[in-house]
């Protein structure tokens, strides 16, 4: 069986700060990170290579320092990790950027064999999107399973499997055919801590590091800016609200007070609020 | 995905930054928005859609209209809610196959809808099935989807302008296809509000046949399984909102907040840290990577105010805040503090609310 899974180094946007007058991200020194959603296909792909044997190919686009994540992937227990880098994927939107992985996909197929299935992060923390998945799944004509809680059952003699996939209001069970495109859900399981041996054979090894020449990419339209029909305009901080927060008198108060002055501020402010609370509240 | 560059108007050579729609992409015309049909519900956030959708259609002087799929004989409230929020089109593909949603014959017949009849602006929910769905639309069709929208609007020469937060709401950016059609995005639930239903307003419905035979779709949908109706969070649409952060300090001290929200029947939630510590579970988290709320009256207690939570919360009619830090940031955005032990605060307030609801309940039986 081989397994593809899909990540992305992101900057860890807990320590993101925003330049106050030119409103662009300051990336300096902000550490990157594998992006967390990422970790949970991850750990489903390596729980299936371990029970149904196999391989699993870890493969990014991104800057040559991405090679970071990738070899953290490789600590974790992945076999083999591939850096597709190039400046012609510079500004790709989701579309470009599920044809660039798509092709990507390609290559590692023809070099390593077709995956059985392919993984995708739900979305990453940086872009949120949510769409790349379902677009490399397009790009290579593949089924998709999204929002995938759990892999009920996986049949690899037979090429099925079935899942519970998140929706509106209950859980879908679906069954499909391999191969197939999943997204797992966050919190469906736990990234393992890896191996001493992984951990040493992941210093050791090397990241496959492929242009867009090597991974068979010819159709720069395709990439990049040029690839991308999104065109971002303008880029701009959350306006801030003109007045601060009316404080309620608190000092030498009881909370009985504190709390009679707040009643009356909501009141004040939402007229209508109290009657429909009567209507609203369980009552007493 | 490889960001965007920061600040892109200025020195970008990109050629495609102006608008030039080739030839047979100029017959595109009118807003649509797919309404989210499921087990006989119509998703809120497509309704919040077709208001939004109304307010573009009505600058552009062109149609709203709606896209419902579903089974056989399942859609009729749908279109008529559809026309009532504001529709002037409804389409309509009812057929078998469409019961429940499923990826491939909903791509299928949204992909066919669009190339036949041709719309502009394709605008979905920001929900498991829009998300789903929309990746797999705009990919078939190579065009451009701005995802995960706060805002939209359309600029003078008529594009749709769609507004998203970016870095987990660092920032907001401004995102335009110009030059493919349709121009497609997605809408958080929540950002917008339900427009007023007229009921009796009636428009054009459009019926599509389609041929999906059900033995050349792979995937089979085997069971549903609802969710338990206790314990569910329905913080999305609850008008009044108690929540918690940090500032409780404790697991068993989040009971407080659950108190308070009992006497006022509202639904509790909390920042992502309560998620992350197990003291409240992840369909109770409020903010960017949680759901979006807009109730009339949101309470948060020992909350900072990250940015990353207060895009969740912005659209409240009346925020307000406990925090025993004055200089918190979340003071910046609520419309009433008190700089106070939350632990302390909210245990009095409970008791507040009590005997007041119980006092205008008694007002209102003897009227
Ligand atoms: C990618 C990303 C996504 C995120 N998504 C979300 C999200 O969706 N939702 C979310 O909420 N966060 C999110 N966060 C986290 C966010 O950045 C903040 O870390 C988080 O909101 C802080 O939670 P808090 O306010 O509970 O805790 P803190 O920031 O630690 O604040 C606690 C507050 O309690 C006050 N306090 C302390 N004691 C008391 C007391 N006794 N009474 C009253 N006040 C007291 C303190 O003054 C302080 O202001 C995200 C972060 C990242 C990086």
């Amino acid at each position: 069986m081989h397994i593809v899974v899909c990540v992305k180094q992101v900057p860890d946007s807990g320590q993101i700060r925003v330049h106050p007058v030119t409103n662009t991200i300051m990336r300096q020194g902000v550490p990157t990170i594998i992006n967390p959603y990422d970790l949970f296909s991850l750990e489903e792909a390596l729980r299936l290579r371990d029970k149904h044997g196999g391989e699993v190919t870890v493969v990014t686009m991104g800057p040559p320092m991405a090679d970071q994540a990738l070899r953290k992937c490789l600590t974790f227990g992945a076999d083999r990790a591939v850096l597709l880098t190039d400046r012609f994927f510079a500004g790709s939107d989701t579309l470009a950027t599920s044809y660039a992985l798509g092709q990507l996909i390609e290559k590692v197929s023809a070099t390593w064999g077709a995956p059985d299935i392919i993984f995708c992060g739900k979305q990453t923390i940086d872009g949120d999107t949510a769409q790349v998945g379902p677009g490399i799944a397009k790009r290579l004509n593949l089924l998709q399973l999204t929002y995938v809680q759990k892999i009920e059952d996986f049949d690899f003699d037979k090429k099925e499997i079935t899942v519970h996939r998140r929706a509106e209001g209950g859980i879908q069970v679906l069954k499909t055919k391999l191969p197939c495109l999943v997204t797992m859900l966050e919190g469906t399981n736990e990234m393992r801590r890896g191996t001493m041996a992984d951990a040493l054979r992941a210093a050791r090894a090397g990241i496959i590091t492929w242009s867009a020449a090597d991974a068979g990419i010819t159709n720069l339209a395709l990439c990049g800016l040029k690839g991308s029909p999104t065109i971002v305009k303008k880029v701009f901080a959350p306006p801030a609200r003109a007045e601060k927060a009316f404080q309620i008198e608190v000092a030498d108060k009881s909370y009985e007070d504190i709390c009679d002055a707040l009643l009356g501020e909501v009141y004040k402010r939402q007229p209508a609020l109290e009657q429909d609370m009567v209507k609203m509240a369980p009552g007493y | 995905m490889v960001e965007k560059p920061k600040a892109p108007a200025a020195g970008n050579s990109r050629a495609n930054t102006k608008k030039e729609l080739p030839e047979h992409l100029k017959a595109y015309k009118h807003i649509w928005v797919m309404l989210e049909l499921e087990r006989g519900v119509v998703h809120p956030v497509s309704w919040e859609l077709m208001g939004e959708g109304r307010k573009l259609a009505d600058k552009l002087k062109v149609d709203l209209c709606g896209v419902v799929l579903g089974a056989p004989g399942t859609t009729d409230g749908a279109v008529a809610d559809c026309f009532g929020y504001g529709g002037d089109v409804c389409y309509v593909v009812e057929h078998p196959s469409l019961s429940d949603y499923r990826n491939e014959p909903y791509t299928k017949v949204m992909t066919e809808l669009v190339n036949k009849y041709q719309p502009e602006t394709l605008l979905l929910g920001a929900t498991n099935l829009g998300r789903d769905l929309a990746g797999s639309v705009a990919t078939t069709l190579l065009t451009g989807l701005t995802a995960d929208c706060t805002e939209l609007d359309v600029d003078a020469e008529g594009s749709l302008a769609a507004t998203r937060p970016t870095f987990g709401g660092s920032l907001l950016c401004t995102i335009f296809t110009l030059n493919y059609r349709p121009q497609m995005a997605t809408m958080r639930p929540r950002v917008a509000s339900v427009p007023l239903l007229t009921p009796g307003r009636t428009g054009r419905v459009i019926r599509h046949d389609v041929s999906l035979p059900e033995e050349d779709i792979i995937t089979k949908i085997l069971a549903f399984l609802p969710d338990g109706t206790t314990n569910k969070s329905n913080l999305a649409y609850a008008d009044i909102v108690v929540s918690g952060g940090l500032g409780m300090q404790n697991a068993d001290n989040y009971q407080l907040v659950r108190d308070l929200a009992g006497v006022l029947g509202a639904e509790w939630g909390g920042s992502r840290p309560l998620v992350q510590k197990g003291w409240i579970p992840t369909d109770r988290q409020i903010g960017q990577t949680g759901k979006t709320i807009r109730p009339r009256l949101y309470i948060a207690a020992g909350i900072s105010g990250a940015i990353q939570h207060r895009v969740g919360v912005e659209g409240a009619d009346l925020i307000v805040a406990i925090n025993t830090d004055k200089n918190a940031p979340i003071f910046d955005f609520a419309h009433v503090g008190i700089v106070a032990d939350a632990t302390k605060v909210l245990p009095a307030l409970t008791e507040t609310f009590r005997k007041r609801l119980a006092l205008a309940a008694t007002r209102s039986a003897a009227e």
